[in-house]
């Protein structure tokens, strides 16, 4: 377990300085908090909602953002080690090829958490504005953090079947991006006029957008919670998958 | 290139103890097979050279041994640990350069070596020592802080060797380790490994056979995934078609056709091949082959005689000790 935490670290630490040292993060990190607040000040209409909560003036259009985003910041975790030949390298370090997923899962949600914190101003704002309920937007920051997570382990899980970061980025962009229309209202209300009811509720409970807006509505439920996680661990052992197939 | 080296456990071990084992390893990729039932043991401090043409299973081989690809078949041991079942403890004992020497472009050649060390679970003052251990015997000072992005193809091969040597391990796999490097890089990467292999069980591959001479106790020669060959460079060489050839340069009074016509009549002598290319005078330039290798000896005092008897001048008689790419091209196009 020590040498497991130990190697993880190891490859988090490495995955995190590459991700500060090229200009990627940054840049997607910049992107990110300029259409957050732009979106929410502009179109949100955060100034004259009238109502001192975030639901629907901030979180409600991060998932589109993060559709976009996420993969950007997962497509090169594999596809970059199987493009330089490294993968060879890391794999025949005595180390467990857990170790080197979850690092580099890891790390690409820390820079997912510092995106979101540094999107904190607009909480200040709308303490400024009003007198918010603190528990609907702290569940909704848990809530954005999972469905960036989530986005960005489906990326990686894609990337390690290719060399190529460019069709990583498409083809997880079009997978995060199905996965969060299924829950969307609009599309939701598409599909009841063509399926039973208990069919529609059965796929957008699939959907990464339904379980997002339960948090970010305070409706802290451990059910969102757990499936956020299970689309990660999902993602992770199909990662796993992918790199015993290369190997095998 | 300098620095000292640790002499680790492997001089604690009986002379024939097998580091490595290799057994009735098989490799297949869809419906071709990279490597066919191949089998070999490397013992402690053997140098092994690994030759074979393009695509004749090396660096599969060695992916397999590395713990890189599982094998389709067969197994690896390390010191006595299945690769297989205890990956993590074999592949601590493998310091590993991969083809074409892969490398983060994003890191520095020191934070690169640092990594390596933290996944090699070296920590504190030792990851510091082993860092610059490895930095001093690969001659990398002068680059340690510098992007690897940035770097030449010597110096980057050098900085993969050095992540292979930086915990100092007892076997060292390096698969074509002077590919792509200018002669002075080839003669340096050389020495290192003759160096390293004084206290270490190396395999590496190469296409240059020079390389094997200079540096290898024993050759193994693998082709369509099947060892043809397994002995020492000399035992290699004996196997050329020419081996133990005679080698003259004849100056007569007469031509060049009369010497080779008396050379044709010796006891000993079962054909002259000449390489004289034109008008050359009266000097013949070419080999007399025995019959049979144990006759080379009579073949050449009967030249010698022969020269005394007739009054030629012998200006040159060597014999030739077989040629490795001779019998390296006899043997890998056979089947063809």
């Amino acid at each position: 377990m020590e040498i497991a935490v130990r190697n993880i670290k190891a490859v988090t630490k490495r995955e995190l300085v590459a991700y500060f040292t090229s200009p990627i993060a940054y840049v997607i990190i910049v992107i990110f908090l300029l259409v957050s607040t732009g979106f929410s000040f502009w179109v949100g209409d955060l100034w004259d909602f009238g109502d001192a909560s975030l639901t629907w003036t901030f979180f409600f259009f991060l998932p589109w953002f993060f559709v976009v985003l996420a993969p950007a910041v997962g497509m090169r975790l594999w596809a970059d080690e199987h493009r330089q030949g490294t993968i060879e390298l890391m794999l025949t370090m005595p180390i467990h090829p857990w170790h080197a997923i979850v690092g580099k899962f890891l790390a690409s949600s820390v820079v997912w958490a510092i995106a979101l914190l540094l999107t904190w101003p607009i909480v200040w704002t709308v303490q400024y504005l009003g007198d918010p309920d603190m528990g609907p937007i702290l569940s909704g920051y848990l809530g954005a953090f999972l469905f960036a997570s989530s986005c960005v382990a489906i990326s990686m899980a894609i990337s390690a079947f290719t060399r190529s970061q460019i069709t990583c980025l498409l083809i997880s962009v079009a997978v995060c991006l199905g996965l969060t229309l299924l829950g969307y209202p609009q599309i939701v209300d598409q599909f009841m006029k063509m399926l039973p009811a208990n069919v529609v509720d059965g796929i957008a409970d699939l959907s990464l957008m339904s379980h997002f807006l339960d948090m970010t509505k305070g409706v802290l439920v451990f059910r969102d919670i757990l499936y956020f996680l299970s689309v990660i661990v999902v993602s992770l052992l199909v990662t796993n998958i992918a790199i015993r197939a290369k190997r095998a | 290139m300098s620095g000292s080296l640790r002499t680790p456990a492997s001089d604690r071990r009986p002379k024939n103890y097998e580091m490595i084992s290799v057994q009735n390893l098989t490799k297949r990729f869809g419906t071709k097979l990279a490597v066919n039932d191949i089998s070999f043991q490397v013992g402690v401090g053997e140098v092994l050279g690994f030759l074979g043409p393009n695509g004749a299973g090396k660096s599969t081989t060695m992916r397999m041994i590395t713990g890189y690809f599982e094998p389709t078949a067969g197994h690896v041991s390390i010191d006595g640990i299945n690769m297989s079942d205890e990956p993590s403890r074999a592949k601590e004992k493998i310091g590993y350069l991969p083809e074409n020497a892969p490398l983060y472009d994003d890191m520095t050649v020191l934070s690169f070596l640092k990594f390596a060390a933290d996944l090699r679970g070296l920590s504190g003052s030792a990851k510091t020592t082993a860092v610059d251990k490895a930095l001093e015997t690969c001659f990398l000072k002068p680059v340690r802080n510098q992007s690897i992005d940035t770097l030449s193809k010597g110096y980057r091969h050098r900085t993969c060797l050095a992540q292979s040597i930086i915990h100092d391990p007892e076997i060292l796999i390096l698969d074509e380790p002077t590919d792509g490097l200018d002669p002075n890089q080839k003669a340096e990467v050389r020495n290192l490994i003759r160096r390293l292999g004084e206290t270490r069980t190396i395999i590496f591959s190469t296409h240059i056979l020079e390389e094997v001479e200079a540096a290898c106790t024993r050759a193994i020669i693998i082709d369509k995934g099947k060892i043809v060959a397994d002995g020492t460079p000399e035992e290699l060489k004996t196997k050329a078609v020419d081996a133990g050839a005679i080698e003259v340069r004849i100056d007569a009074p007469s031509s060049a056709a009369a010497v080779e016509a008396e050379l044709g009549k010796l006891a000993s002598a079962k054909r002259v091949s000449s390489k004289n290319l034109g008008e050359e005078g009266g000097a013949f330039t070419g080999c007399v082959i025995p019959k049979g290798k144990e006759k080379a000896g009579k073949l050449a005092s009967e030249i010698f005689e022969l020269c005394m008897s007739k009054g030629f001048s012998l200006t040159e008689l060597h014999q030739n000790p077989g040629r490795l790419d001779d019998v390296f091209r006899a043997i890998t196009r056979t089947g063809e």
